[in-house]
């Protein structure tokens, strides 16, 4: 049955999504919930928790409150705690009792920022889909409103990174990674949205010539870019050396105008071998072993139906039809959990998601940027 | 205490305990969570009946927290889960999503549970969901397996009985009445099992009486003897209307003993017990006279240092605080979010003779800056004490760790001489889920 998990974990949800992403840039982050989702994304999503003094909070909603449909309550409480803590902006995000009873989280965010006159922000997440979404519209919707309109694109080499969420990167370098790779090759990183960045570079994320987008959570936020100040994306994660050079490449075609289809040249022919993840970062993982061991890997994304997937690659988030689509394989790349459901004839790799399995294998997540050799080399 | 928060200066202020509204000293509102994990979830706890399998039917966000709870527990194999997703709530067909999810999940496994905890969420409460309906079909489907209602809906905490004190009652509510057998005990609604060096077991057991305990079960079949049992020991509060519900069902008695720090009240609790069953009273005097002992030892030790406690170490955070101040420790802090009503008499105590004493919320949302970064010379008793004092020096245990009456005092009094002397790792061991538990973080 389609909705049933024997064993597998579940993604993080989208209303972790919208608090992971706007977890540095000094806002106060609502999830509009009884009291579970508090402690479920700051102990398994969250590895900036004990570090950072992020405003992360729970409404707390009772079951009169939700009857009787209080929002007044939930208002009042959240601008007590904004005229105290002064946040930059503050943010709701909706989950399954807010999203049964109506609850209308735009509404209540005007009312809230015409009480405060702090830019305040209302997201109708349902606590039922994945982070994905979650974290897509809430990072759209602050460069909407905070970047700077007047901005045009520097004509330097600048460029934003899109999408960085310890979900998808956890703390372990990626982003830094990326950002080294980018300034060797001559770009001037402006933001990494929304992760180890600054507000200023927010503000100033329409002046760059051109935005990576490595994660599908950046994808809404690189529309917004593309048709307010013009600047192309490219959707890629540089893992590896031979494919970040192509990623290299394909930005600076990019920046000068050109046309680029990045995965293009990849077979869509079916493979015996799998990459389970997030579609954007599963795709460069899957173009950079072809580039470098000649092995071809269909991706299996549970996250997000996005465009990128080719022909064989499938979406599902359900684990009938994942053991479904893995039977035949002889090799799957995927977070461990997925060995609860491989058979022994199955070489599984690991490729920790902490997404998928929280802070669990948190300390063995890779960092394959530039150099994919932790895992070519098990293959 | 001053904290910056976006360049601006917050109070954090506590109230003195003279100047607190008893039993809720705090105005709800946003709430904050705070590091310290070491109590435990109603995943972890339902994996103490053994051979039980855990499915949960929930939206994703309500799922993510309790499957990895299980896969952080190493109990993976025997938890599963039902996604509700949008469509259930707009079709209406809530009853038919439990009824075949848990059929399939059932049916997947590689061996057949002899039970299954299914746990509905506050959307099925809110939908109207007929449960009555959905386990009397999966009861049909399934017969030789037994089913009970489980439940994780926090969003009913403020109506009547809370989750907490529901979930303690349904944990036995798989019992199936047997013949009783005459003087023997079940220690019900605990996580750990109690200490054996207690007053209370060694009598139990020196008087040769049965004690069945949900901890020691290895096997379903060792679980269902706990029905034999003709008193149901309780002492921790949120646990006794689980007590209550076995009373009434299976007709054993109830023993409330509630855990206390009071020599007066653990006097009571043990002549109760010996009321009804043939064991020894012990020689009080001697008793409380080991305990002076063992608080004077470790007043010589930790001295004037002061002292924070927190509700999660102890169900009388409040009981404790009068025990070592009264002993002349010095009790700076207590951190609790409300009181049992338990409580009142030490709170009236502390109003009088320590009025200062420094009430604490541990939930309030400016607690997110309450935690010393800095390491503080606190003596802590209890992982949020810990945390929002910068606190190696802790006492790490939960839920009263399976401590009873005299054996609680002396057993604590080592604790702090040990915290005292010894410092901890606050955040690799507040971290970790379920202290007791295992975990492979």
């Amino acid at each position: 049955m389609k909705q049933t998990s024997r064993i597998l974990s579940t993604y993080s949800a989208d209303a972790f999504g919208v608090a992971s992403s706007l977890f540095e840039l000094g806002g106060m982050v609502i999830i509009h919930d009884a009291s579970g989702c508090n402690s479920t994304y700051t102990t398994h999503d969250e590895p900036r928790w004990y570090d950072m003094d992020s405003m992360l909070f729970v409404s707390a909603i009772s079951e009169i409150e939700a009857i009787m449909g209080d929002d007044n309550k939930l208002i009042s409480d959240i601008v007590i705690e904004a005229q105290k803590f002064h946040p930059r902006f503050i943010a709701i995000a909706g989950t399954p009792i807010p999203a049964m009873t109506g609850f209308d989280a735009e509404s209540v965010a005007m009312q809230i920022e015409s009480e405060t006159g702090i830019p305040s922000f209302g997201f109708s997440t349902t606590g039922m889909h994945t982070y994905i979404s979650g974290a897509d519209k809430a990072l759209a919707a602050l460069a909407e409103r905070f970047a700077k309109k007047d901005a045009t694109p520097s004509k330097d080499h600048r460029i934003n990174i899109l999408g960085c969420t310890p979900l998808d990167f956890s703390t372990n370098g990626q982003v830094e990674s990326m950002v080294k790779l980018l300034t060797d090759h001559g770009w001037h990183v402006n933001c990494t949205y929304a992760m180890n960045t600054s507000w200023e570079s927010v503000e100033n994320l329409g002046t760059a010539d051109v935005n990576l987008v490595v994660s599908a959570t950046g994808r809404a936020t690189a529309h917004f870019l593309k048709e307010t100040f013009g600047a192309p994306y490219l959707e890629a994660v540089p893992y590896g050396k031979d494919f970040s050079k192509k990623v290299i490449d394909a930005l600076e075609m990019l920046y000068q105008g050109q046309e680029v289809s990045l995965f293009e040249n990849v077979s869509e022919a079916s493979s015996d071998a799998c990459i389970i993840g997030e579609e954007i970062a599963s795709l460069s993982l899957a173009n950079a072993l072809f580039l470098e061991t000649g092995r071809r890997f269909d991706v299996l994304c549970p996250t997000n139906e996005g465009p990128l997937l080719r022909t064989n690659d499938h979406y599902t988030p359900y684990e009938e039809d994942i053991i479904e689509n893995l039977s035949g394989r002889n090799l799957v790349i995927s977070d461990p959990t997925y060995r609860n459901i491989l058979t022994d004839k199955v070489r599984a790799v690991d490729w920790p998601h902490e997404a998928c399995s929280g802070r669990i294998y948190r300390k063995y997540i890779l960092n394959l940027i530039g150099d994919i050799s932790d895992i070519s080399e098990k293959l | 205490m001053l904290r910056k928060v976006n360049g601006q200066e917050v109070h954090i202020d506590p109230i003195p305990i003279s100047d607190i509204t008893f039993p809720s000293p705090f105005p709800a509102g946003l709430e904050f969570s705070s590091p310290a994990r070491g109590t435990w979830n109603i995943a972890h706890q339902g994996m103490l009946i053994p051979e039980a399998h855990e499915i949960f039917v929930c939206a994703a966000s309500c799922l993510r927290g309790v499957v990895l709870t299980a896969y952080e527990m190493k109990a993976q194999e025997r938890f599963s889960t039902v996604a509700v997703e949008e469509n259930n709530l707009i079709e209406g067909n809530m009853e038919e999503l439990i009824i075949d999810g848990v059929s399939s999940i059932i049916k997947s496994l590689p061996q057949k549970p002899p039970c299954v905890l299914v746990y509905t969420s506050c959307v099925h409460h809110f939908c109207g969901c007929d449960l009555d309906m959905v386990y009397r079909e999966l009861r049909e489907r399934f017969p030789d397996i037994d089913f009970t209602d489980c439940y994780m809906n926090p969003i009913m905490r403020k109506s009547g009985r809370t989750p907490d004190q529901i979930m303690r009652s349904r944990f036995y509510s798989l019992l199936k009445e047997k013949e009783i057998r005459k003087g023997s005990v079940a220690f019900i609604g605990n996580d750990f099992s109690m200490a054996k060096d207690s007053v209370l077991y060694r009598a139990l057991i020196s008087a040769e009486v049965p004690v069945y305990e949900l901890t020691e079960c290895k096997t379903y079949e060792e679980y269902q003897e706990m029905a034999r049992a003709e008193y149901y020991i309780v002492d921790y509060p949120s646990a006794k209307v689980g007590g209550e519900d076995l009373q009434a069902r299976l007709g054993g008695k109830l023993l409330y003993l509630p855990f206390t720090f009071s020599y007066e009240e653990i006097r009571e609790n043990l002549s109760k017990v010996a009321a009804v069953l043939p064991i020894s009273l012990p020689d009080f005097d001697a008793e409380e006279a080991s305990c002076e002992n063992a608080l004077s030892q470790a007043l010589s030790k930790i001295g004037s240092t002061p002292i924070a406690i927190d509700y999660t170490a102890f169900t009388r955070p409040l009981g404790l605080a009068r025990l070592l101040l009264y002993h002349g420790f010095n009790v700076k802090r207590v951190y609790a979010d409300a009181f049992i009503g338990e409580e009142k008499r030490d709170y009236e105590y502390l109003c009088e003779k320590h009025p200062d004493l420094e009430i604490w919320p541990t939930l309030s949302a400016q607690m997110r800056f309450a935690a010393d970064h800095q390491q503080s010379d606190y003596l802590c008793i209890g992982q949020k004490a810990a945390h929002f004092n910068g606190a190696p020096h802790f006492v790490n245990l939960v839920e009263n760790g399976g401590f009873t009456d005299y054996q609680a005092i002396t057993g604590l009094c080592e604790l702090m001489i040990d915290a005292y002397e010894n410092e901890k790792d606050i955040r690799d061991l507040i971290s970790k889920k379920a202290w007791g538990c295992e975990s492979c973080i």
